[in-house]
């Protein structure tokens, strides 16, 4: 027997801990979410991503209780949360400039929330504790916030709204402020926090690499819209729209039409041209508008046209991008498309078989790319 | 640093000379032996002990720091209430024109604030006395206090506050528990420079003051008329010596926590 997954969103059984009902925000004229019905499950780590606009910060805000939604109901474990002012919320968020509280020690910023909930002292310093170890900032207690480095700072500010044990906890861009390394460090950090606390994270970032690695569903925004919420394999290689499959990762886009042919569709894209061929779940009827998403990772690039693949292209190397260890080509197809093809450069630079305008052929499975209709 | 070179040195004194020799001739005086104010007879301090005995003086200075405590703090909460109304509110109808009524009495000239509180006291029927005069230096202090209470409000953080209230705190707690303890500095200042306004303020007093309640300055002016006497000098002496450390206070405290807050956003900066 192995293990059991953790997917309550396919569990029709599981009651999730928050609920978006039909839930509109609208500053003056400006809508920021537009009549978004959602479930979040506990223990969930969950991601809004988009870019900036798209309203992910003011989803979170009516979460925390900063914004109240215009219509529509926000329930948290059953309960709309409404009528329920900020203080009263058994939610707590982590702020994007962290907001600790300049005045107070390391100590007194955890202490914080315990002392407003009247708990004895013996209860607050053994919980302030708990979180100082939890966090590893244990030998910098008594210190103030501009005593401490950038991640500490961050660490004290997870761990002040982690101290009062909330069902949810918001984070507002956590890693923004962290440097490219510490910032993969804190988000395995993170997870591991988020696992051993068993609290539910919704996390707001801009970083799809950081929704990717924390995330279990990631939902994908836009104008005030959720796109797409899955797992972030399905994101990335079962996107529902272009914007998706085009907002994570790298990938090209071919738009062409839809005929149907044995299992897939045989896409035409341009006068002249074999097409191309491609598996698909969503049907297509006959000269349908579609859109081939081809990731650059799963595009082959090879000297000699490769005898087993349909799918099969020449072009000449526009571009390369050396990225350490992949290189992207951007091959220029004769009918003027450009397809991105990545490779591992597993072997040293100098050996490299390919450069710049020469003309290659470029392969890919029939299963490799996702045909979108928007 | 640069080196000064005689142009400098010779502006600097001459500019100084400028400032401060009246009142260093005021202080010397003050401590002249002889009744007779331009004539040095050798030092003594015996006009501050004089001064110590007349009751006439006491009770002004009674009267002066009974208002300019009382004033200022009454400003400094009403100020700060302001500040925090312009700062946070939003954009609300009318809005300009609040913010633009608020630094109104700051170039207002005295004159006219006087004449017309001394107007307002008598159509309400008011006794003019030291309940007066502290209602008309809490009226133009406030506006002092409200600017430099706002100005550092601006650059206030306000996740600071929505955290406060995401722990827990009432909308109160967190003004009380965050907020007022991160402008503090900002609130001492702007209550030292009432109460220094309150104390120097001769115009606005002699309006508003009834005859039982003479502040100091209205005191000296009115001795002035008879005479200067070295007694008025040591007042004069003493009374430059408590603004002066108010208002250094006032400008060292603003100094230290914008120092500090340099430092913690230095600190910010370099390390993430």
């Amino acid at each position: 027997m192995g293990q059991t997954v953790f997917e309550p969103w396919n569990d029709p059984e599981a009651k999730p801990l928050i609920q978006f009902k039909n839930v509109t925000k609208r500053f003056g004229d400006f809508t920021a979410i537009d009549n978004q019905t959602f479930d979040i499950y506990e223990r969930e780590f969950f991601a809004l991503l988009g870019p900036s606009g798209c309203g992910k910060t003011t989803m979170m805000r009516m979460l925390a209780g900063f914004e109240k939604p215009t219509e529509g109901t926000i329930l948290l474990g059953g309960q709309d949360i409404a009528p329920i002012p900020p203080n009263k919320r058994a939610v707590n968020m982590m702020f994007q400039s962290y907001a600790l509280f300049p005045h107070l020690t390391v100590w007194d910023n955890i202490a914080f929330g315990l002392r407003r909930d009247g708990k004895s002292k013996e209860e607050i310093a053994a919980r302030v504790e708990e979180m100082l170890k939890l966090t590893r900032l244990t030998q910098f207690a008594r210190r103030k916030p501009h005593q401490i480095s950038g991640g500490q700072r961050q660490r004290v500010a997870l761990a002040r709204s982690l101290a009062k044990a909330p069902k949810l906890l918001l984070l507002d861009e956590p890693m923004g402020a962290l440097d490219a390394k510490l910032r993969t460090a804190t988000q395995f950090e993170l997870m591991d926090i988020q696992e051993k606390t068993g609290t539910t994270f919704v996390i707001v970032t801009h970083d799809q690499e950081e929704a990717m690695t924390v995330a279990s569903r990631v939902a994908v925004m836009d104008n005030g819209r959720i796109i797409q919420a899955d797992t972030p394999a399905r994101i990335y290689e079962n996107p529902n729209s272009v914007y998706v499959a085009d907002f994570i990762g790298e990938v090209t886009i071919i738009t062409g039409r839809a005929y149907k042919s044995g299992a897939g569709y045989e896409i035409h894209y341009a006068e002249g041209t074999a097409p191309f061929y491609a598996e698909s779940e969503t049907g297509f009827g006959d000269g349908e508008t579609c859109h081939l998403a081809l990731r650059p990772e799963k595009v082959a690039i090879s000297a000699e046209r490769p005898e087993a693949r349909r799918n099969a292209v020449q072009g000449e190397i526009i571009d390369i991008a050396y990225l350490g260890n992949l290189s992207t080509y951007h091959v220029k197809l004769p009918t003027g498309q450009m397809i991105k093809a990545q490779t591992a450069n597993t072997r040293r630079l100098s050996r490299r078989d390919f450069t710049w305008e020469d003309r290659v052929w470029l392969s890919w499975s029939d299963t490799a790319a996702v045909l979108l209709r928007e | 640093m640069r080196r000064l070179t005689w142009f400098n040195v010779t502006s600097l004194t001459l500019g100084f000379a400028f400032l401060y020799l009246p009142m260093l001739i005021l202080i010397v005086y003050s401590f002249n032996e002889s009744k007779l104010v331009t004539v040095w007879a050798g030092f003594s301090t015996k006009w501050y002990g004089e001064l110590l005995r007349d009751q006439a003086f006491i009770d002004a200075a009674k009267v002066t720091l009974q208002v300019a405590v009382v004033s200022s703090t009454v400003a400094t909460v009403l100020g700060t209430m302001a500040a925090l109304v312009l700062v946070r509110a939003g954009r609300f109808y009318g809005r300009t024109l609040f913010s633009g009524m608020i630094y109104a009495p700051l170039v207002m000239p005295e004159v006219i604030t006087g004449l017309s509180l001394l107007l307002l006291f008598i159509g309400i029927g008011l006794d003019r006395g030291t309940i007066t005069i502290i209602l008309a230096h809490t009226t133009f202090s406030m506006a002092f206090v409200a600017v430099v209470v706002s100005s550092r409000l601006v650059t206030f953080d306000r996740s600071l506050e929505e955290a406060a209230l995401d722990l827990g705190c009432s909308p109160f707690d967190a003004f009380r528990l965050v907020t007022l303890p991160i402008i503090a500095p900002a609130v001492i200042s702007g209550w030292l420079l009432a109460f220094t306004l309150s104390l120097d303020d001769l115009v606005i007093a002699s309006f508003t003051a009834g005859p039982s309640s003479t502040t100091l300055p209205i005191k000296i002016w009115s001795s002035i008329r008879l005479g200067v006497s070295p007694e008025i000098n040591a007042l004069s002496t003493i009374m430059i010596g408590i603004v002066a450390v108010g208002v250094i206070a006032a400008s060292l405290i603003t100094k230290r926590a914008s120092l500090r807050q340099q430092a913690y956003e230095r600190a910010a900066a370099a390390q993430t």
